[in-house]
């Protein structure tokens, strides 16, 4: 392998991994703070990429704005469903969650059916966009790509920046240490319960937007996001945003590089990841006591 | 009285059935049957054990795949020693997957068990050993003796004689020490340490156990269908086996087997265009709807339907 591969892999496992860190911190913030196990968390995935779908032809070419109309969208979206149906799930134990988030992901996916069909759609990539920049002689790299590394390590600074500098943040990081003492303490449970999970599922959604015009829009696609984000969460550690930004970027390169040096058994290599980590920490790489 | 001789009246009832049935309800019954063995094994993981395995379909279809790949190319397998490989295999990598995933515990346990189920499913969806997407076909079915699984009424006995004995079976292990102490881990697992159990090792010896007869089950569906492909390993697989329990009752093995049976007619139900017109276009809808309403009005599920009907009045 040549360094200009090199680099080209390189760059895909990063851009991978960062798309695969906005599902799953939400994804793991969702855990840490309402301790509701989601498994319906990638559909929010698929809505993303769906959304993006149905909302290029109104947008044309102004691209980043149908992602903040998606944002806003979404965010609505998420409030509203921990309002009529999470809100419902936190006294209940794991199991009824499962299901009941299963449940869940059949009705999205009917829904979907019924509102664009079960066809695979392609979501064009705007003109600004479209190029591709040179690298040695033979190779080139897609400038969407970068842009969506880029807009995925600009939401990554932008999360860690609310979660780690503001009031609200500061709320978020002492609900996913100890959940009860943040209640003792006068916080509006509710509000921040419905805060946090709008804000998971936009960055879930979001991922979907970003992921589209690069991979095609299909049906089911939100089942294999979910369960790579469910290992990032494994060994990040439940409620760490650094470790879920650690792990995905641990997966991303293993996912990569695994394609590159074993295709045929690429699939595995993530969970043989798990397992080693499994063995070494079993509660995640960056869990902190409770 | 009745709820103690119930397993017996239908266990009497399924071995005088045969005569009954038509081709239709033949294969549903025994579907019904074979998923029963299925959500039984985890009955044992969720209700006996208190461990919630959200990856249990990756035996069933370990099970199966070894069923088919052991088989010899166009001649019939021997079924005792498929049954037992089937079991075998499943339980090896039940073995592995669970001295892992129980060093993790409640939220953890559920996404490692379905990480490594997926991780089985890509074992056979991209390497030539499960030769892909397509599946493959089982040319004959399996004999042993006398015993001709190509012939219907022999295959209805197996099935249904593998039901009474994973029933019975389960039945023992609960009245074991071995299941009261997983009761007791399921209560109160640290106070279990205390006594003196090392309850490490009686988790994993409950999770090879059910795995095995994941696997049993695995063999008896490759058997029915004389097919298999890498979508019996998937995920979906796995939350339907977890529905079929809570749907009929955690804690009750008469639960799993109940709710195997509502989950495969209600499925059957929503899928008919027959029953129930435009609907079966979007069955999971309403699947997932009633999934819902259930959960949400049923937390004990169908075994606990008449003590409630009783408490209303």
């Amino acid at each position: 392998m040549d360094l200009a591969t090199f680099l080209v892999q390189c760059l895909n496992a990063v851009q991978y991994g960062l798309l695969l860190f906005l599902v799953a911190s939400g994804l793991t913030l969702i855990f840490g703070i309402m301790g509701v196990i989601n498994l319906a968390h990638g559909s929010f995935y698929m809505v993303g990429a769906y959304m993006a779908f149905s909302l290029t032809p109104l947008f044309g070419q102004s691209f980043l704005l149908m992602l903040l109309a998606g944002l806003v969208l979404s965010a609505i979206f998420g409030y509203v469903l921990e309002w009529v149906f999470f809100s419902y799930l936190y006294e209940r134990d794991h199991l009824q969650q499962v299901l009941m988030t299963y449940a869940l992901i059949l009705v999205f996916e009917e829904v979907r059916s019924l509102l664009v069909g079960n066809d695979v759609h392609g979501v064009p990539v705007p003109q600004w966009l479209a190029g591709a920049i040179p690298l040695g002689e033979l190779m080139t790299y897609p400038v969407y790509r970068l842009f969506a590394s880029a807009a995925c390590l600009v939401l990554a600074v932008a999360l860690y920046l609310v979660v780690n500098r503001t009031r609200l943040g500061m709320m978020i990081r002492a609900g996913a240490s100890n959940r009860d003492m943040v209640r003792g303490l006068g916080v509006n449970i509710t509000r921040l319960y419905r805060i946090v999970f709008a804000g998971g599922v936009a960055l879930a959604a979001l991922a979907g937007m970003i992921a589209a015009p690069m991979s095609s829009v299909y049906p089911g696609m939100g089942g294999h996001v979910l369960i790579i984000s469910f290992v990032v969460v494994v060994i990040g550690g439940i409620g760490s945003i650094t470790g879920a930004l650690i792990a995905s970027l641990l997966v991303g390169f293993v996912d990569t590089f695994g394609k590159v040096f074993f295709a045929e058994v690429s699939g595995i290599g993530v969970y043989l990841l798990m397992a080693v980590i499994l063995v070494w920490r079993p509660e995640g790489l960056m869990r902190r006591g409770y | 009285m009745i709820r103690r001789a119930f397993p017996w009246i239908v266990a009497v009832l399924l071995l005088a059935a045969p005569a009954l049935l038509t081709p239709y309800t033949y294969d549903l019954l025994l579907r019904i049957m074979v998923m029963a063995v299925f959500a039984l094994s985890l009955e044992l993981l969720v209700g006996m054990t208190g461990l919630v395995s959200l990856g249990h379909a990756a035996f069933l279809g370990i099970g199966a795949y070894s069923t088919v790949l052991l088989s010899p190319q166009y001649d019939p397998g021997n079924a005792l020693l498929l049954l037992l490989t089937a079991a075998g295999i499943s339980a090896l990598y039940a073995l592995f997957v669970g001295a892992l995933s129980l060093r993790t515990k409640g939220v953890y346990f559920i996404m490692v068990t379905l990480a490594f189920a997926q991780m089985a499913y890509f074992v056979f969806h991209d390497t030539p050993i499960g030769r892909g997407t397509d599946g493959i076909y089982l040319v004959a079915r399996p004999v042993a003796g006398a015993f001709d699984a190509e012939n219907r009424t022999h295959l209805y006995y197996l099935v249904t004689g593998t039901l009474i004995g994973t029933y019975g079976l389960l039945a023992l292990v609960r009245r074991s020490r071995f299941g009261h102490a997983l009761a007791g881990i399921r209560v109160n697992e640290q106070r279990m340490r205390a006594v003196g159990f090392a309850t490490y090792v009686y988790k994993l010896a409950a999770f090879v156990l059910a795995g095995a007869l994941a696997g049993v089950a695995g063999f008896l569906l490759a058997v029915k269908d004389g097919f298999v492909n890498p979508e019996l390993l998937s995920w979906h697989e796995s939350g339907a086996v977890l529905l079929m329990i809570i749907l009929g009752g955690i804690g009750h093995l008469r639960g799993a087997v109940l709710g195997a049976a509502a989950f495969v007619l209600l499925r059957e139900l929503y899928a008919s265009p027959d029953l129930v017109g435009p609907v079966s276009e979007h069955w999971q809808l309403a699947l997932g709807l009633t999934i819902i309403v259930f959960v949400a009005l049923l937390p004990k599920g169908l075994i606990g339907l008449p003590a409630r009907l009783r408490g209303r009045r």
